[in-house]
């Protein structure tokens, strides 16, 4: 058979194999049959929303101590009042307001740990899967160094030495966290780099820049959104634990997991202290594992089990 | 094989060293540690006696090099706070939190197993739904919520448990329940993926048309095969749960190693809280290496690649 010679054009249906679906309207026809990006994105969104207006929905200042007033049960309690809808805590604060002020640092955790540590993952991973070689052996190392050190106990180590604050917890949880992204981003690129399309853009000349951010990081976004997503719900977490264990956040302010840690000494007679920011932190994960499961399900339907 | 054990070996070892560089370099993350030492409300002369004491005026690689060489010949230094050999006062420790560890792996198995293989069984059905569900709310709830929640049932209400404290096997079941319900999920999924998988298999077939017992078929044949990847996560999640044992033992101040990581953290006691990172690392890197070595054993296309 002789080798055919480029037809000089192309039928109009004919559509190169790997063309990628229409990606707006496809996208979002998919997405609004999706329930659990829908339910985890909805809840997530509701509370978002309720980080950003703090102000107007905190019936009262998050801060202010009433001594008067103290560990006063939810409304709902015989001996509640809608003075404070979710009663208010061992100092007197309403703890609805504290409530709502308290999911501003867990997204702000959770939005912060994932954006630096996937920073440094990707970077990592991306390098270790292009350039493959030293490099590679290098980030393996790297990763398997990290992976053998307990996230929590250095964590805790560093700010027990550092000292706590919202920024340490920060910085701390990102420079630890980013092993996931690197893994990921590793092998996706290792994948994405064997296609022929990253082989024609080198023949057409492009650079090793050029190639990276135009067809590898293109080509897996997908599995960086969804490694986002799990990274952030185990950094908000973690931060609740580490203020919990009272190394992380530090009072007056009012992370969720600093408000369980204060309120465990009264926890059999109120048991509301610990059993509502107990509930916000599990309502929270929740929504962002379905919406990361969601998003799984939504950009890479080839691999669902 | 041997290449592949000597290589693995040497990897395991140069990871371990960067480890302790790690964990050395830990302390200087607070700039000085000799102020760190000597407390708050030192007088400068304390200070410089402490920095004389410790040896902390040397340049670092000495310092590094002293450690290192004395803890090879097996002196692990003097804990600050208990002011007794800080080796032997850590090994005493490891056999509460081994323990502990293996107890949560038996809770997270007894809980992933049947869970995973019922929805394999029955997978896509109300019964496979229940189950994703139980793992996402699982993977949402705070391993130390979850255990101030057991506390409220079992040991304040009921009254069949102790709160805290350790010594016999009861001080164990809350602490192993809130440890092992977290990885539990991980588990699932894999036993689920694994058992659909497998139970797809023309032995299988052949199995159940030999007319073998429908349990024979499951547990006998396929969830022998199904099992095999969980071997390899239960040796990495081991490792997880060192590390979530600091958060879990000192709710319930079960004396083992978790706990004194944490006073020791508390307490500014660095030769305990160095050695403990690098216990727990080193741990890991056992654990990860006798679980590449008993793949490989195993599969041999692990070995070539």
């Amino acid at each position: 058979m002789t080798t055919p010679i480029l037809p000089t054009t192309l039928p109009s249906t004919a559509l190169p194999a790997d063309a990628p679906p229409a990606r707006g309207a496809e996208l979002w026809r998919r997405a609004r049959r999706n329930r659990a990006l829908l339910v985890g994105g909805g809840i997530l969104l509701l509370i978002v929303l309720v980080a950003l207006f703090a102000p107007l929905l905190a019936p009262h200042d998050p801060y202010a101590q009433d001594l008067v007033r103290r560990t006063v049960p939810p409304a709902w309690y015989a001996k509640g009042s809608w003075l404070h809808p979710l009663g208010t805590d061992q100092l007197g604060r309403d703890y609805l307001s504290r409530l709502i002020y308290g999911a501003r640092i867990s997204l702000l955790i959770g939005l912060a740990v994932a954006v630096i540590s996937g920073v440094i993952g990707t970077a990592m991973g991306l390098a270790a899967g292009y350039f493959g070689g030293r490099t590679d052996m290098v980030v393996s190392f790297l990763i398997t160094t990290r992976l053998s050190m307990p996230v929590i106990l250095v964590a805790l180590a560093t700010v027990a030495i550092v000292g706590g604050s919202l920024w340490v917890v920060i910085l701390v949880l990102g420079l630890l966290k980013w092993d996931r992204f690197a893994v990921v981003m590793r092998s996706a690129t290792q994948q994405v780099r064997s296609q022929e399309y990253v082989a024609a853009a080198r023949a057409a000349g492009a650079s090793t820049w050029r190639i990276v951010r135009g067809e590898v990081l293109p080509n897996v976004l997908p599995h960086l959104i969804v490694i986002a997503t799990l990274e952030a719900a185990s950094a908000i977490l973690l931060e609740a634990a580490l203020s919990f264990l009272g190394l992380g956040v530090q009072p007056p302010l009012p992370s969720w997991g600093l408000m369980i840690s204060e309120a465990k000494a009264y926890m059999f007679f109120s048991f509301w202290l610990i059993a509502i920011p107990g509930s916000a932190l599990a309502l929270l994960i929740f929504a962002i594992n379905l919406a990361g499961d969601g998003l799984h399900q939504l950009l890479s339907p080839e691999e669902r089990a | 094989m041997l290449a592949f054990t000597l290589k693995r070996l040497g990897l395991a070892a140069l990871v371990a060293l960067t480890v302790s560089v790690l964990a050395f370099l830990l302390l200087h993350l607070s700039g000085d540690p000799a102020v760190a030492l000597a407390g708050e409300g030192a007088r400068q002369a304390d200070i410089d006696m402490v920095r004389k004491m410790y040896g902390l005026d040397r340049p670092l690689a000495v310092q590094y090099a002293d450690w290192l060489w004395h803890m090879l010949q097996g002196d692990f230094g003097t804990s600050v706070y208990f002011k007794t050999p800080a080796g032997p006062l850590i090994f005493s420790k490891l056999q509460t939190t081994l323990l502990l560890g293996l107890a949560a792996l038996g809770v997270a198995l007894a809980i992933s197993i049947p869970l995973g293989v019922l929805a394999a069984l029955y997978k896509d059905s109300l019964a496979d739904r229940l189950c994703l569900a139980v793992a996402v709310l699982g993977q949402a709830l705070p391993n130390f919520f979850f255990a101030l929640l057991l506390i409220m049932l079992f040991s304040l209400t009921l009254r069949w448990l102790p709160v805290s404290g350790s010594g016999t096997w009861q001080h164990f079941v809350m602490p192993a329940l809130a440890l092992g319900y977290y990885v539990a999920p991980a588990f699932m999924r894999l036993i689920r993926a694994g058992m659909i998988e497998v139970l797809g298999a023309d032995y299988i077939r052949t199995a159940r048309a030999k007319g073998l017992p429908a349990t024979t078929v499951v547990f006998k044949h396929a969830l022998r095969n199904a099992i095999v990847p969980v071997v390899a996560l239960a040796a990495v999640q081991l490792g997880y749960l060192l590390g979530g044992s600091v958060v879990i033992e000192t709710i319930f101040a079960l004396d083992g190693l978790g706990y004194l990581a944490y006073q020791s953290i508390t307490f500014k006691d660095f030769p305990v809280m160095q050695l403990i990172v690098l216990l727990l690392s080193v741990l890991y890197v056992l654990l990860t290496l006798a679980s590449d070595i008993a793949n490989a054993w195993l599969d041999p296309r692990i070995r070539v690649s």
